[in-house]
């Protein structure tokens, strides 16, 4: 059972991992929270918040959120659930390398935890590791020893569990579906799945290298990212001709992509359930796979935006720009289907079409910020101040988070057999969605008053002590949001136990996760919903024929 | 029902926090910051119109009446609108970047170098005879004055001014060149709406003007280690005394 090689239980595995780190993210934001606005507070059993401690928090808040929530719930857990069943295949097409990526994962998770606890404090150089901070070893500061050497440690052995795992994601999909399902009938999901796979095996195969560079410079006494002159802590380093800025291509060209990882099977998710609660057909189908196509060839590009003013030619700033501008473009064909989907349609306001479509007003928030920031000449303003912060937090953190939630609320019937509670969950969205803009929508002012972000105090400048009710605020509403989710754990746990029991296609889809027993021969895409002149107003994607009336 | 009266209340709240912020930019010193505040604007009215109209489509989604199937080439529409929209702003934009980064720099300007070292920030003038003195890494000595290194030996050095602020003269071009000796670091002010990492092994030229005399806070604005939160400095710009 623990070592298993069925995918479903590899999938439950990886849930039940990302749910175990994303409470572990939480708690550390609230305590980032508390000590912003609190900053000369102790707290119960830990005692002082010093800088160093703050920033560990911050880095182990952004890399569990980043790698063992965003990376692996909507894909690895979601995906081992139900991709081979919405393909119409019985497994995964390695099963063995699916069990290993998966436990990999977790050590990779273990080696992150010890990393918080090292001597000489956790790593607090961030997730992006910029160096000379991460690379010049205990010199550098606290959390910069051992902390850091086993930050990087961990990131390489993600590297490889996510490497599996893309392997298997592609071939599974190029090679294993069922008669009749050709790859423009494919549920989105499955083509998402698949997009965000490919983008995996690329950006990962770039970041593990380059982890492995920093650790060479950390242990083995290298240059790659370690110029020549050094001198931290009146201690001169004996490195040559290395370049920080090598490391910041390579990692954002592992990063930005990343992004798109962590939001396109949500994307998906979404379509598919506002189709079914509105019982309409995706609007434009191809569309969309063509946007997610260029969203994902795009996101290869476009790094560079993250380093508008980290020192690189102004010109190709300018390239970057560009890019990123017209990935806006498909991104918005994105929205308007999904609104386009459930127009005309009847809607079902479930907790899952709730989620999906508060899902829709958030990307659309937070896409939108992305406007200022993909301009150059704006981010060197914007550029590591909390209204960074905001737009990430809000597109990339909630955002997926509500992809991930709609996802949880749709297929819990095939996960364990049992319906979510919909009163539960519905006040869980209500507060959730109340919550989640009221944390993120002021902290955009306090970036438009140019607060810098991964600041661990507010206290040594006087542009920054206005701020500090909103700060308060923020707070506040952080610590609502967080007490709200426990409404969703008890509905999680208690619905695995007690909850209604599912019939076999609860929601009326289409697609072959839901089809009872096996299943045979394809004749169809996805979005067959709102048909006439049968008994139901949907064809799943294996009934040849519409049923006639009785 | 509720889920259209959230997304009105957010629509409102939205609308209350645009038209009364409750945080907001300190004024521009300089003419490239008012050209970035135009743009801003121009950016931040574009976004708030789609926000609005999409935010609109989406309460419109909740209400009981209803919509007819929307036409496939309304996606054609929309999309142009998009493209014509995100390509105007990347336009404007570019526009005033090229000004700010790649015009050639004028003579005349006054140079100063910026040391960033965890945590502080160091400047260094080159003095009457014009011209910075060499340095070098073993002459480095933080209590002594000397962050910088500066070679005693090289008599073009011997005027040099080093200090823990900055003072330029208002109206004059100013360009600083930005350097790291430890890890990487960002000099930010935000009245001059500009933002540059400080690299080590780079030297990276930073330009403005600023018109306006006052003090204005510099801060570290890449994280740099434990000290980031209190890597402060300040820029003071001062009217020029009369020759």
């Amino acid at each position: 059972m623990l070592f298993a090689r069925n995918h479903r239980t590899i999938g439950l595995q990886y849930f039940f991992l990302s749910l175990g780190s994303v409470v572990l993210g939480l708690v550390l934001s609230l305590l980032m929270r508390f000590h912003l606005v609190h900053p000369e507070s102790t707290l119960p059993g830990v005692g002082d918040i010093p800088p160093e401690l703050y920033l560990a928090f911050l880095t182990m808040h952004g890399t569990l959120m980043v790698f063992f929530v965003l990376t692996l719930a909507p894909q690895a857990a979601f995906g081992n659930l139900f991709l081979t069943a919405q393909l119409g295949t019985e497994e995964m097409a390695f099963p063995i390398l699916n069990m290993l990526s998966f436990w990999t994962t977790a050590l990779s998770l273990a080696i992150m935890v010890l990393a918080f606890f090292a001597t000489g404090g956790g790593p607090l150089s961030g997730w992006t590791a910029y160096p000379p901070l991460s690379a010049a070893g205990g010199v550098a500061g606290p959390g910069q020893g051992a902390g850091q050497t086993l930050w990087l440690i961990a990131i390489a052995v993600f590297c490889l569990a996510t490497l599996m795992s893309a392997i298997n994601f592609i071939t599974t999909t190029i090679e294993l579906r069922a008669p009749g399902m050709s790859l423009m009938r494919m549920p989105l999901t499955c083509w998402n799945w698949f997009i965000t796979a490919i983008l995996s095996l690329l950006a990962f195969s770039v970041l593990l290298p380059s982890v492995l560079l920093l650790l060479a410079d950390r242990l083995a006494g290298t240059s790659f990212f370690l110029p020549s002159g050094l001198l931290i802590a009146d201690q001169a380093l004996p490195n040559q001709g290395g370049s920080p800025l090598l490391w910041e291509h390579l990692f954002w060209f592992f990063g930005h992509p990343e992004v798109y990882i962590a939001i396109l099977p949500g994307m998906a998710v979404v379509s598919h359930v506002i189709a079914t609660f509105s019982r309409r057909p995706v609007f434009g189908y191809r569309a969309m796979v063509y946007a997610a196509l260029s969203i994902g060839f795009l996101g290869l590009l476009v790094w560079g935006h993250h380093m508008f003013i980290s020192g690189i030619n102004p010109y190709s700033a300018i390239a970057f720009s560009v890019l990123t501008l017209i990935i806006a473009v498909p991104s918005s064909i994105k929205t308007l289907n999904w609104i386009a989907t459930a127009w005309g349609g009847e809607l079902r306001l479930t907790t899952s079409m709730l989620f999906a479509l508060g899902f829709v007003s958030l990307f659309i928030t937070g896409g939108l910020s992305g406007l200022f920031l993909g301009q150059p000449v704006l981010d060197q303003y914007f550029h590591d101040t909390t209204f960074v912060v905001a737009h990430f937090h809000i597109i990339m953190g909630v955002a997926a988070i509500f992809g991930i939630f709609a996802a949880t609320f749709y297929w819990f019937p095939l996960m364990f057999g049992r319906m979510l509670n919909e009163r539960l969950g519905k006040l869980h969205f209500y507060l959730t969605f109340i919550g989640a803009y009221a944390i993120f929508l002021p902290m955009h002012f306090t970036g438009f008053a140019g607060n810098p972000r991964r600041y661990a105090d507010l206290t040594s400048f006087q542009f920054l002590a206005p701020l500090l009710p909103i700060h308060v605020w923020m707070t506040d509403a952080a610590y609502l949001t967080a007490a709200v989710q426990v409404l969703f754990l008890v509905n999680l746990f208690w619905s695995m136990k007690r909850g209604a029991p599912a019939v076999r296609n609860p929601w009326q889809a289409t697609t072959l996760e839901w089809a009872q027993g096996p299943v045979g021969v394809v004749y169809r895409g996805p979005c067959d919903y709102g048909v006439t002149g049968t008994a139901k107003d949907y064809l799943m994607q294996h009934e040849a024929e519409p049923c006639p009336k009785p | 029902m509720v889920l259209g009266s959230l997304l009105g209340a957010l629509v409102v709240v939205a609308c209350t926090l645009f038209l009364h912020p409750p945080a907001w930019f300190p004024s521009a010193i300089t003419l490239a910051g008012q050209q970035y505040d135009r743009q801003f604007l121009l950016t931040l009215w574009v976004s708030a119109l789609i926000f609005l109209i999409a935010h609109l489509f989406l309460i419109s989604l909740t209400l009981p009446f209803r919509r007819k199937v929307l036409h496939p080439r309304f996606e054609f529409v929309w999309t142009f609108i998009a493209v014509l929209l995100f390509s105007g702003l990347a336009l404007t934009g570019t526009r005033i970047w090229a000004g700010v980064r790649t015009d050639p720099i004028p003579p005349g300007a006054v140079r100063v170098e910026v040391l960033a070292h965890q945590f502080a920030w160091s400047f260094r003038s080159p003095g009457p005879d014009g011209k910075f003195g060499r340095t070098a890494l073993k002459y480095v000595n933080d209590p002594a004055g000397n962050p910088f290194g500066v070679d005693p030996s090289d008599p073009a050095g011997r005027d040099d001014v080093t200090t823990a602020t900055l003072t330029v003269p208002a109206g004059r071009d100013i360009i600083l060149m930005l350097r790291s000796r430890d890890v990487i670091h960002d000099f930010f002010v935000r009245e001059l709406r500009l933002k540059q990492d400080a690299v080590p092994g780079m030297d990276i030229p930073y330009r403005f003007r600023a018109d306006i005399p006052g003090i204005y806070e510099i801060a570290c604005s890449e994280l740099c280690g434990l000290g980031h939160s209190q890597m402060r400095s300040t820029l003071a710009v001062v009217r020029e005394a009369v020759r």
